[in-house]
């Protein structure tokens, strides 16, 4: 019972990763409808900036808010200079050019910060406040933190003149300028909060997975499952998503499929997601008019 | 232009193509086989992605698919190089149905993810143990290669393996290519595009959507299962990691670096993977997949249709 | 009549003059030269393992301090290594082009068994030496069947075997639990704890793998500390080793802990799995852990510290990678120089399995290289050590041939 509870909980603590990164991929999607492929190579090299920082002496959550900062300035830049020439193109150009800049920013990691992999220092005690036997003081703490992402972001869509324009832009962008939306900043603020939020992500995760330039490879995978699971433009929905994502990748590999197919799991659930319940569990259904 | 038949180019062209692996250092015409091999994948993935506005990130899987098709008949059932591409295309011609079927109620972005989904699941499903006795696990198979069937020399040099493979991928491409071609231009190249441009009006005109769409996946995985068995047999090994995401992704590169839609633009996209990684090297030792994304992303806003829709523009002479 | 004798006398002698300086300037392959040595290698430098880049910078830039003191034996290094980026068909591409295209001499310090077995067939065919393979997997020392390919790091199987030797001595009734990386490395690594066990093997009662792709380890270990074993065999890449480490002191267990020595790095593993949490860790190695303080007044870490403060400006000097480089690099030139002025492929390969007693500054005290025509396994010698919190203490006796 004892294993089962901590496949349970560390699923949980791995969960809340893949919560924060859907949280990001779930942002762009809710203000531009796109998909971004490059959101982990993103947070990655967004990581590396907080490392550095923190390597020449700036103490941590000084750090953290920095990068926070940076990461949510270069999301912007980003949009206004690669998305925006293809803002009115088909899907797939969008889709190549989003992959076209996960491949430079992966390629820039390993560049500029180099290839070894580097120890990232929690700012959370080690020992959990609550149930200790079962999860860490890491593990407690950035679950606070996905958390509180996800009410910040929850009350500014719902809350502010500024989240009511996004969601406007992104819904529909032709009625949104007639009154007098600028709807392509809307689009780069998207952008900049799910790179702000994906930051977030990267330096939750870095103490637990190491940071090196391929830290992110399979966890957007995850990511991706947990936003699609949560429906994809219900923020709510992507971190119960990754919740549900994170327990049951644990569970099925520890006593029904072993740890040899854990990436098919994701691969199933995201097929499996898209063809049956394409809305996700908590995403609203669109219908397209002819 | 009519003083020169379409037959005398292409008796040139022929010509010149028997006569360049013997000019060329063995070695060039294992590159040269590699790019014909990547070009027939990425003619397939153009079909689903370029023609039928499917985007597919995954394409690799087929690719992989076809490749261990070709290595586990070759190795265990003692085919023959040149028997494994049929049943490579029928293998992934199903496989591609299969992924077609999900494929139906996907659009655009979702498609892309489910595809990069199975790009990535596919090196740790292909390390799987339970198949491990056929497809030779973490460790793959090593091929060898056909030998040429008989003794030859030309111009001094003599007809090796990878000559002799030179002559066979060709054998193998040209009606891929001209197949493919036709296809397009006939009554199904048609639907295939209405369904991408405009598929409710498509639908509503009476071209049977499902059907149209998982034929593309199908024919489409059928090429690039094709290709895979050729490489293959080229490089004379597979193992789990030749086939990651990078490949996916290597061939979506192809694909808009010789232009969505264009049957002989492939050609291009073959030669801009195969040989690109390798200028790169010299640049800079992390370049490659620098010079990729920055490539692919350049083409995007240039050139959205490719090395052909810059050939088009410089010799049809007028703005469009 | 003595006019022509004297021309001819002056043919024969020109003759011999010639013939004999052609001698002496010795026999050459494709890539060797009276200048030059064109040797070839390939490692990822792009990829998913482009950490193991950093070993062929290191071995650039030994040969380029070994060329500014002459060379050997008058002829300078021309080292040419590309990027494989850990993919077997372009490692197929790269060294056929390094083969017929550059016409190196030979290869070396190849890294990676994919990339390594997709060209094992290949160099056997053509010839060429595959030097000192930068891999442990066990079946590169066969000179029978591919009397071409050669490792030189000591093999993984080899090393499970002195786990299961030390088990078996110390904890006989012990029960194991195995967490290993799903290729062939790790693999390998099972097969020699196994092997050794022989008819114990049954003590090893609960086995997980992962994959690189896996985010985190928390699943097998959590599986694997719920087994109830009290013995833990730590198959993993430093990354995964640091996070298994780490793991396994949060979730309180405390088992007799062997990591393999892939991952034994100070500055890569153990400080950042959190020194403390290492505590008792056993391990092996055959070279000297460079951010180790056991070896900072060393003879020999000063010597390799000289060479890398000149020649690896700005680098880190606490990276295992570039001492691993350090190590083929040297084996290499040890190779070369034996081969005098008979520069053939054939007689590399020979030399290479000529290698008497031959020591290096990084190598652990006792150990030294080691070859003969039906040993290609230039070391063989380890030694078992603790992680005490601060470095690695050395125990024990050197295990394998004296």
């Amino acid at each position: 019972m004892d294993s089962f509870l901590l496949q349970i909980f560390s699923g949980l603590a791995n969960g809340s990763i893949y919560a924060a990164l859907g949280l990001a991929l779930v942002m762009i999607y809710q203000s531009t409808h796109h998909i971004n492929f490059a959101q982990g190579e993103m947070a990655t090299f967004a990581t590396f900036i907080a490392w550095t920082l923190i390597e020449r002496g700036v103490p941590y959550w000084l750090a953290f808010f920095l990068t926070v900062g940076i990461a949510f300035v270069g999301g912007l830049l980003v949009q206004r200079i690669f998305i925006k020439p293809v803002e009115r193109a088909p899907v797939l150009n969008n889709v190549i050019v989003f992959v076209g800049l996960l491949v430079i920013f992966n390629a820039m990691s390993g560049w500029i910060f180099g290839q070894t992999v580097k120890a990232f220092n929690s700012p959370f005690p080690t020992t959990s406040l609550v149930l200790p036997q079962y999860i860490s003081g890491h593990q407690l703490g950035s679950l606070g933190v996905t958390l509180g992402v996800l009410l910040v972001v929850f009350l500014f869509f719902k809350y502010t003149p500024i989240g009511l324009a996004m969601r406007a832009a992104a819904q529909n962008p032709d009625s949104a300028s007639l009154v007098g939306i600028p709807v392509s900043w809307m689009l780069a603020l998207g952008w900049g909060l799910a790179s702000a939020i994906g930051a977030v992500a990267g330096m939750m995760m870095a103490p637990v997975v190491f940071l090196d330039p391929n830290m992110m490879g399979g966890i957007l995978l995850y990511g991706f499952a947990a936003a699609l699971l949560g429906g994809i433009d219900n923020p709510w929905g992507a971190v119960v998503g990754g919740f549900i994502v994170g327990v049951l990748e644990n569970i099925l590999g520890a006593y029904v499929i072993g740890t040899e197919l854990k990436l098919s799991v994701a691969l199933v659930l995201i097929v499996g997601t898209l063809t049956l319940m394409p809305n996700g569990l908590f995403g609203r259904k669109v219908v397209t008019r002819v | 232009m009519k003083f020169i038949s379409t037959r005398l180019i292409w008796l040139v062209v022929l010509a010149g193509l028997f006569v360049l692996p013997f000019l060329l250092p063995n070695f060039r015409v294992f590159q040269i086989n590699l790019m014909i091999v990547y070009a027939i994948a990425v003619l397939g993935l153009n079909l689903l992605t370029g023609y039928a506005g499917q985007i597919s990130l995954g394409h690799g899987a087929f690719y992989a698919i076809g490749a261990y098709a070709a290595a586990i008949l070759m190795e265990h059932a003692g085919f023959s190089a040149y028997a494994t591409l049929p049943v490579a295309a029928v293998v992934c011609f199903g496989a591609g149905v299969l992924m077609g079927f999900p494929a139906l109620r996907l659009g655009g972005h979702y498609l892309a993810l489910a595809t990069f989904a199975l790009a990535m699941a596919v090196p740790q499903l292909l390390k799987y143990k339970a198949i491990a006795p056929y497809t030779g696990g973490v460790q793959g198979i090593v091929l060898s290669k056909p030998n040429p069937p008989f003794e030859f020399r030309f111009l001094g040099a003599p007809l090796t393996e990878d000559r002799w493979l030179f002559f066979v991928t060709l054998a193998v491409a040209l009606p891929l290519f001209l197949l493919a071609s036709n296809l397009i231009k006939g009554r199904i190249g048609r639907a295939i595009v209405a369904i991408r441009d405009q598929p409710i009006a498509a639908g509503a005109l009476g071209v049977n959507l499902a059907w149209v769409k998982t034929l593309t996946f199908g024919v489409s995985a059928a090429y690039t299962g094709i290709a895979g068995a050729l490489g293959a047999v080229v490089i004379a090994f597979v193992a789990p990691d030749s086939f990651t995401s990078f490949l996916s992704i290597s061939l979506l590169v192809g694909v808009v670096v010789g232009g969505l839609g264009s049957i002989w633009g492939a050609l291009f996209g073959a030669a801009f993977i195969q040989f690109v990684p390798n200028v790169a090297d010299e640049i800079s030792k992390s370049a490659p997949w620098a010079v990729y994304g920055a490539i692919l992303i350049t083409l995007i806003y240039v050139a959205p249709g490719g090395v052909m829709s810059l050939f088009k523009k410089l010799t049809s002479g007028d703005a469009k | 009549m003595k006019s022509s004798l004297k021309s001819i006398a002056l043919a024969i002698g020109l003759a011999l003059s010639v013939g004999a300086s052609s001698w002496a300037t010795g026999t050459y392959d494709s890539g060797a030269s009276d200048s030059e040595i064109k040797v070839g290698n390939m490692v990822p430098y792009s990829g998913p393992a482009s950490a193991y880049g950093l070993i062929g910078t290191a071995i650039g830039a030994y040969f380029k301090s070994v060329n500014d003191q002459g060379g050997i034996n008058g002829r300078k290094i021309n080292f040419i290594s590309l990027d494989d980026m850990y993919s077997p068909p372009k490692a197929v591409e790269q060294a056929r082009k390094l083969v017929e295209q550059e016409e190196v001499l030979f290869l070396m310090a190849t890294l990676g068994t994919p990339s390594n077995s997709a060209i094992h067939e290949y160099m056997n065919k053509k010839k060429v030496p595959q030097l000192f393979v930068n891999t442990g997997a066990t079946k590169w020392g066969n000179p029978t069947g591919y009397p071409w390919t050669m490792g030189l790091q000591p093999n993984y199987q080899a090393e499970g075997k002195i786990y299961a030797a030390h088990i078996l001595k110390n904890h006989p009734n012990g029960k194991i639990a195995v967490l290993f990386q799903n290729d062939d490395y790790g693999k390998d690594y099972l097969k020699g704890l196994e092997d050794g066990l022989g008819d114990k093997k049954g003590m090893i009662i609960a086995r997980a793998s992962y994959e690189t792709s896996d985010p985190t380890m928390d699943n097998q270990m959590v599986s694997l500390k719920s087994s109830g074993a009290d013995i833990f065999f730590n198959v993993t890449t430093p990354k995964f080793a640091a996070q298994a480490i780490k793991k396994a002191a949060e979730l309180g267990w405390k088992p007799v802990h062997y990591l393999n020595s892939v991952s034994a790095s100070v500055g890569s593993v153990m400080i950042p799995a959190g020194a403390e949490n290492g505590i008792g860790v056993i391990s092996s190695n055959y070279f000297k852990d460079p951010a180790d303080p056991t070896w900072a007044k060393d003879k020999g870490f000063l010597a390799y510290k000289a060479w890398f403060d000149k020649y690896m400006p700005g680098a880190d000097i606490k990276e295992g990678f570039y001492t691993s480089g350090y190590i083929h690099a040297a084996a290499t030139v040890q190779v070369i120089r034996q081969a005098g002025n008979e520069l053939t492929r054939a007689n590399i390969m020979k030399q290479a399995a000529n290698l008497q007693n031959v020591e290096n500054d990084m190598l652990l005290p006792g150990v030294k290289f080691n070859t003969s025509p039906t040993d290609f396994y230039p070391i063989e010698n380890k030694q078992l050590m603790k992680w005490n919190g601060k470095s690695w203490e050395l125990f024990g006796e050197i295990f394998g041939p004296k």
